[in-house]
């Protein structure tokens, strides 16, 4: 495997290269699409911006939520920041400003704002979160459709190569949707990652991230299984393969860890090379793992010094950023260390 | 006033919760020594004023930070945002706002410092307001009404406990009380087992057996009465009561609308079962809603948690208000401990008895009054810390009991309330 321009990818030889230290708890991270950034959220409701030309340790801060920030992404060609979190607000940001302000907000949903998507064409921003319904906006705001379907929360969204939009919930329902038509096209039961656990009488799972392959062809979920105890952080992280094929909904690989590492699956992507980069947080620490399509345990995997919660992939492929409960993001290369 | 042993089956013994009331029975003493045959016009005085409990038990531990002290925009404040109430400058969590527009009917204790993180420890000392000693049960308060409020000719138990949990009766709560002080435990809210005559005995053949068997009683009690025969006495009579009023514990018998507004969850369905069992006459009515040991994801199970309660409780509130019940009834909202300031690594928090809350309402209770503060973040209570015992204190106050009864057992007094504590004037109407 290769990167798209530099050395090899080799998730065996991964290595940290950069820490970046806030003095708060951080919560999800993403790589700038068209700027050497990257953005973390953090527990003081704040949104942080380190260049990664610079040699400064010290963030930008967004401010502006009214509660934590669970959702990043980009929009306007990669020059807007959105954000959304527990305020339900959904929040444009002028990227690179020195001193940013919102340059626009709407209340998007009722309850928590758990996920935002942009297709890639850019066409439409999808949003969803508690209040069980996905929203469509333009890039400039005006609210295109809303896809009312799911019955629990709604914890995570992916737009496909192909323009298709899907939702996860905390049941593990997960909805394809024709979003032209405003109506659902088929599901995908992934509710292997939920259970009820009727001793606590608790709810606990769901679809916490998806991603596509770059063919379209796979949608893998990230999450948790075997939650013997889910008040007490007692479960294993997992994906959920779905071959997209059609009649192949209800039979996903389960992909899981070799060893007994507790946690839960907090997000994922599908690398470039084919290949699935899961980070897990939980008692068992932080770890990154790495799952080939068709194969039920991992080709490597990569222990990270801290519980680990977001993860985001660089263009590059080279590198992915982690967010961290000591504060910290850490920037972890995907390729042997230069001698 | 010394009580005798439950055992010893004095008569004076079965006036002992008349006897017991404070400011209720104030005028009732000269019916010392007439038992239950008290004049039919006390009587009835009597049931017009009669004291009622619900508690509401937020099993595990419920976060007061997500509840009744929300800390937003702080270190430890978490994602949530906290919400005006129907008392002025009084927020709460915005998990909570159903409740919030009941806040006129609330008092909130803030500065509760119980310093008790164990569960069972916790539990033991809200319930008795008292730390757990090794060689002593004290009875739970839910026994104590039943003992002591619960008219003795109650056709219905007066300590009942709707638990997601089993059902049946257990006698541990009432300790040094009794066997059959103890509680009634409808496990899921489901009625008590076994209350349905069977099919094969008809009229004629229940009416036979029952001659038998309250002649062989009667005998037996002449010369052998002990607190257990009493109890197993009581218990026969309990169920036969039960047996005739069946219906008191069906909540499918409550208006099809009453399900939608307190919530078609199990919560829902136990505190419209509360309200059911209060209208009837119950004394003591405890509901579970578990579970908040959210050592793990506290935030979404909270949310998930908290939302049932807010629905199912401000319902049941704006209802005893609204029918007057909450004049005679006293409302207490607590769990074992609260939880930790600090989030931990797994957005979880932990045990955390240093610094936490608790709701009251209803009768003898200030409403809309806060008493006691936590600092800004919420580590540690900074004016009016109070402790388990002077909540009991209080609750017995708010009920018109005495708090300086002790009960002799085999010739050594036992306080009912903690003589160490105290009750909390501010709280108190």
């Amino acid at each position: 495997m290769t990167s798209v321009d530099g050395p090899a990818v080799g998730p065996e030889k991964a290595f940290i290269l950069r820490e970046l230290t806030h003095k708060q708890p951080l919560i999800a991270c993403r790589f700038a699409p068209a700027h050497p950034f990257v953005f973390a959220t953090s527990e003081d409701r704040n949104v942080l911006r380190w260049d990664l030309n610079s040699a400064s340790a010290d963030p930008v801060a967004f401010s502006g939520h009214d509660g934590w920030v669970f959702a990043l992404n980009f929009t306007d060609g990669g020059q807007s920041l959105l954000t959304g979190g527990a305020d339900g607000v959904l929040t444009w940001w002028p990227l690179a400003a020195d001193g940013p302000m919102p340059s626009r907000s709407i209340q998007a949903h009722g309850g928590w704002l758990r996920s935002i998507a942009v297709a890639a064409d850019g066409h439409a921003i999808a949003t969803a979160g508690n209040d069980r319904i996905v929203r469509l906006w333009s890039p400039s705001g005006e609210k295109l459709m809303e896809l009312p379907g799911h019955e629990r929360p709604i914890y995570s969204l992916a737009w496909g190569p192909d323009g298709t939009l899907v939702s996860g919930d905390l049941k593990g329902v997960v909805i394809e949707w024709d979003h032209r038509a405003g109506k659902e096209a088929r599901r995908f039961d992934a509710a292997k990652l939920y259970k009820y656990e009727g001793g606590q009488g608790v709810d606990y799972g769901g679809v916490r991230e998806m991603a596509f392959s770059a063919d379209g062809k796979y949608l893998a979920c990230a999450g948790l299984i075997e939650a013997s105890n889910p008040l007490g952080a007692v479960s294993n992280p997992a994906v959920l393969l779905f071959d997209r094929a059609e009649g192949k909904e209800n039979g996903p690989l389960l992909q899981r860890s070799k060893e007994d590492v507790k946690g839960v699956g907090w997000g994922l992507r599908f690398h470039p090379g084919g290949f699935i980069v899961l980070v897990a947080g939980g008692t068992g620490g932080g770890n990154l793992w790495f799952f080939k399509p068709g194969e039920t345990n991992e080709f490597a995997r990569f222990k990270l010094p801290n519980t680990a919660r977001g993860l985001d992939l660089h263009a590059d492929g080279l590198r992915v950023a982690t967010t961290h409960h000591d504060g910290k993001l850490r920037i972890t290369a995907l390729h042997a260390k230069p001698a | 006033m010394k009580r005798c042993s439950h055992a010893c089956g004095s008569a004076e013994h079965l006036t002992s919760r008349r006897q017991f009331l404070g400011t209720v029975a104030a005028g009732v003493g000269a019916a010392s020594g007439l038992g239950t045959f008290v004049r039919p016009l006390v009587a009835d005085e009597l049931t017009r004023q009669e004291r009622q409990v619900l508690v509401v038990w937020l099993a595990g531990g419920a976060s007061q930070l997500e509840t009744w002290d929300p800390k937003p925009g702080t270190d430890t404040g978490g994602p949530f945002r906290s919400i005006e109430t129907s008392v002025p400058g009084t927020r709460i969590s915005e998990l909570m706002p159903l409740t919030a527009k009941q806040m006129h009917r609330i008092a909130l204790v803030r500065g509760l410092n119980t310093k008790e993180n164990d569960h069972g420890k916790g539990h033991y000392m809200m319930h008795t307001g008292r730390p757990q000693m090794p060689g002593v049960v004290y009875p739970h308060l839910g026994s104590i009404a039943a003992k002591y409020v619960t008219p003795e000719t109650s056709p219905l138990p007066g300590y009942i406990h709707i638990t997601p949990g089993g059902g049946g009766l257990s006698s541990a709560d009432a300790a040094f009380l009794g066997p059959k002080y103890g509680a009634l435990h409808l496990g899921n809210g489901q009625p008590p087992a076994n209350t349905v005559r069977p099919a094969s005995l008809n009229d004629l053949g229940a009416s036979a057996r029952e001659a038998v068997f309250q002649h062989a009683n009667d005998r037996f009690a002449k010369r052998r009465r002990t607190a257990e025969t009493e109890a197993y006495t009581s218990t026969f009579e309990q169920a036969k009561q039960l047996m005739a009023r069946r219906e008191v514990f069906d909540v499918t018998k409550e208006p099809e609308r009453d399900f939608d507004r307190y919530g078609r969850h199990d919560f829902g369905r136990h505190c419209l079962l509360a309200r059911r069992l209060l209208d009837a006459g119950v004394t003591f009515v405890q509901v579970t809603h578990s579970n908040y040991d959210t050592h793990n994801e506290n935030f979404d199970f909270h949310l998930e948690q908290v939302g049932e309660f807010d629905q199912g409780f401000a319902t049941l509130l704006e209802d005893l208000g609204a029918s007057g019940r909450l004049q005679h009834t006293l409302v207490i909202v607590m769990s074992e401990f609260g939880r930790t300031p600090k989030i931990n690594p797994w957005y979880g928090r932990d045990h955390w008895g240093n610094a936490w809350s608790i709701a009251l309402a209803g009768v003898g209770i200030t409403a809309g009054n806060v008493v006691g503060k936590t600092n800004a973040n919420g580590t540690a209570v900074v004016d009016r810390e109070v402790g388990a015992g002077h909540l009991f204190h209080t609750y017995m106050k708010a009920l018109g009991l005495d708090t300086k009864e002790s009960v002799d057992v085999n010739g050594q007094d036992f306080f009912l309330a903690d003589p160490s504590a105290t009750h909390i004037p501010e709280l108190l109407a």
